[in-house]
C-alpha cells in the first residue's frame, strides 16, 4: 500500500503565534506531501518494497537497492522525520515534562534547563538544512543532530522528539532568525506525547 | 586581516519582480553580513587571520570553512545575477556551452535539473575543467568549487533563504526567474580568466 500523507492532527493556525499558518500549510501540504509523493514514485517499481512500514525501510536502507537508496533515505526520512514532528507539537501545550520522562531527563542532563539549552543549541549548530533531536536509549537520553532529511533511525536509535531546523520550518516568519524560532518552539511541545514515546517498547 | 561585506553591485530592488528586495534585504543584509562577521571573529589568533579569502576556503574545514566559503559563494552569486541580465550568452561562452552540452537548451535542463535536484541546501554551478570543457556540479551547505581548485563560471544559490519569501516551495519556478536576470557578462569574463 502506498504511504499516505497523514492529516495534520490540528488546524493550521493552531499553533499560532508561535508557527504561523501559512507556514504550516506550505510546510504540511508541499513539503511533507512532496516527500510522500517521491517515496511513492520511487517505490513503485519495487513491489516487494511497499508493504514495508517506513520505519523498517530505513532502518534496512543498506538492503534498499542502489537506485532508488538515497531517494528513500531523503524523502522516507523526510515522510517519517515530519509525521513525529506534527505529533510532537500541540496547540495549548508546552511547559514541562512530567513522571518518568522529566526524571530521565533530568537524570541524563542535569535539569529540563539544561536539556532545552543543549537541543537548541545542537539546533543552531545545524549548518545548513536538518534536525536536532531527543535520543532514547533504553531509557538514557541524549542529543544528537542530523543533516538533511536523515532519521536517526538510520543509524539505529530511536528519536522521541524533533525540532525540524531546515529553513523552511521558520523562514516565513523567523527569517534569519533560527534562535527565535527555536525558543517560540518550546511553547508547542507536545510533552504528553513525548512521554508516550519515551515509554512505548 | 578583516573581511568586508562587499557592495551588492545593483539595488536591492534591482532585481523585481524575479527576486524582490525583502529577499535581498535578508539574504545579502543578514545572511551574506552574518557570514562576513562570524568569519571575522573565528579567525584572530589561528593561521586563518592574514589569508586572503580563497586562500582561507582552500584550507580551512568547519566553521571556518562554511563561513569563509558561504562568504565567497555569496558574493559570486551577486555577481551570477544582473538587473539587466537573462538572454543567452554569446561568443566563446556560447560556443563552449553549445560543445560541452550540445545546445543552450540542452545546458539549462541540466543546470535547472542540478539546481531543483541539490536536497537540502546547496548550490548549482557552471564550472570550466582544465581541459576547457564545461561541467555543471552541485555542491551542499557551503561547499564551493574553488576548495577543489575548480573554476566556476556562475552559480545559483538554492539554499531555501535564496527565494523562500518569493517562492516559498517552488523552487523550480525561482530557478526559471533565475534565468530572467542570470549575468552572462560574468559568466563569459570567468571564461576568459
Amino acid at each position: 500500500m502506498a504511504h499516505q500523507l497523514p492529516p495534520l492532527p490540528y488546524a493550521f493556525d493552531a499553533l499560532e503565534p508561535h508557527i504561523d499558518a501559512k507556514t504550516m500549510e506550505i510546510h504540511h501540504d508541499k513539503h511533507h506531501g512532496a516527500y510522500v509523493t517521491n517515496l511513492n514514485a520511487a517505490l513503485e517499481k519495487h513491489p516487494n518494497l511497499q508493504n514495508k512500514s517506513i520505519e523498517a525501510l530505513l532502518k534496512e536502507i543498506t538492503s534498499v537497492p542502489e537506485e532508488i537508496r538515497t531517494t528513500v533515505r531523503n524523502n522516507g526520512g523526510g515522510h517519517m522525520n515530519h509525521t513525529m514532528f506534527w505529533q510532537i507539537m500541540a496547540p495549548k501545550a508546552g511547559g514541562e515534562p512530567t513522571g518518568a520522562l522529566a526524571d530521565a531527563i533530568n537524570k541524563s542532563f542535569g535539569s529540563f534547563a539544561a536539556f532545552k539549552e543543549q537541543l537548541a543549541k545542537a539546533g543552531m549548530g545545524r549548518f545548513g538544512s536538518g534536525w536536532a533531536w531527543l535520543i532514547n536509549n533504553g531509557g538514557k537520553l541524549s542529543i544528537e543532530s542530523t543533516a538533511n532529511q536523515d532519521n536517526p533511525i538510520l543509524e539505529g536509535k530511536i528519536a522521541i522528539l524533533g525540532v525540524d531546523v531546515w529553513e523552511h520550518a521558520y523562514y516565513l516568519k523567523y527569517q534569519n532568525r533560527r534562535a527565535d524560532y527555536i525558543a517560540a518552539w518550546w511553547n508547542v511541545v507536545n510533552w504528553a506525547e513525548v512521554a508516550k514515546r519515551f515509554t512505548a517498547k | 586581516m578583516e573581511h568586508k561585506l562587499p557592495a551588492l553591485p545593483y539595488a536591492k530592488d534591482a532585481l523585481a519582480p524575479h527576486i524582490s528586495a525583502e529577499t535581498i534585504e535578508y539574504h545579502y543584509g543578514k545572511h551574506h553580513a552574518t557570514y562576513v562577521a562570524n568569519l571575522n571573529k573565528l579567525i584572530p589568533g589561528t593561521e586563518f587571520e592574514n589569508m586572503t579569502l580563497e586562500e582561507i576556503v582552500k584550507k580551512a574545514t568547519g566553521g571556518i570553512f562554511n563561513n569563509a566559503a558561504q562568504t565567497w559563494n555569496h558574493t559570486f552569486y551577486w555577481n551570477s545575477l544582473a538587473p539587466n541580465g537573462g538572454g543567452e550568452p554569446t561568443g566563446a561562452l556560447a560556443d563552449a556551452i553549445n560543445k560541452s552540452f550540445g545546445s543552450f537548451a540542452a545546458f539549462k535542463e541540466k543546470f535547472a535539473a542540478t539546481a531543483v535536484g541539490t536536497f537540502g541546501s546547496g548550490w548549482a554551478w557552471l564550472i570550466k575543467n582544465g581541459d576547457g570543457a564545461l561541467t555543471i556540479e552541485s555542491t551542499s551547505n557551503a561547499g564551493t568549487p574553488l576548495k577543489d581548485g575548480k573554476h566556476a563560471l556562475l552559480t545559483c544559490d538554492v539554499w531555501e533563504h535564496a527565494y523562500y519569501i518569493d517562492y516559498r516551495n517552488a523552487r523550480a519556478t525561482y530557478v526559471e526567474a533565475f534565468w530572467k536576470i542570470v549575468n552572462w557578462k560574468f559568466a563569459e569574463t570567468n571564461l576568459s580568466r
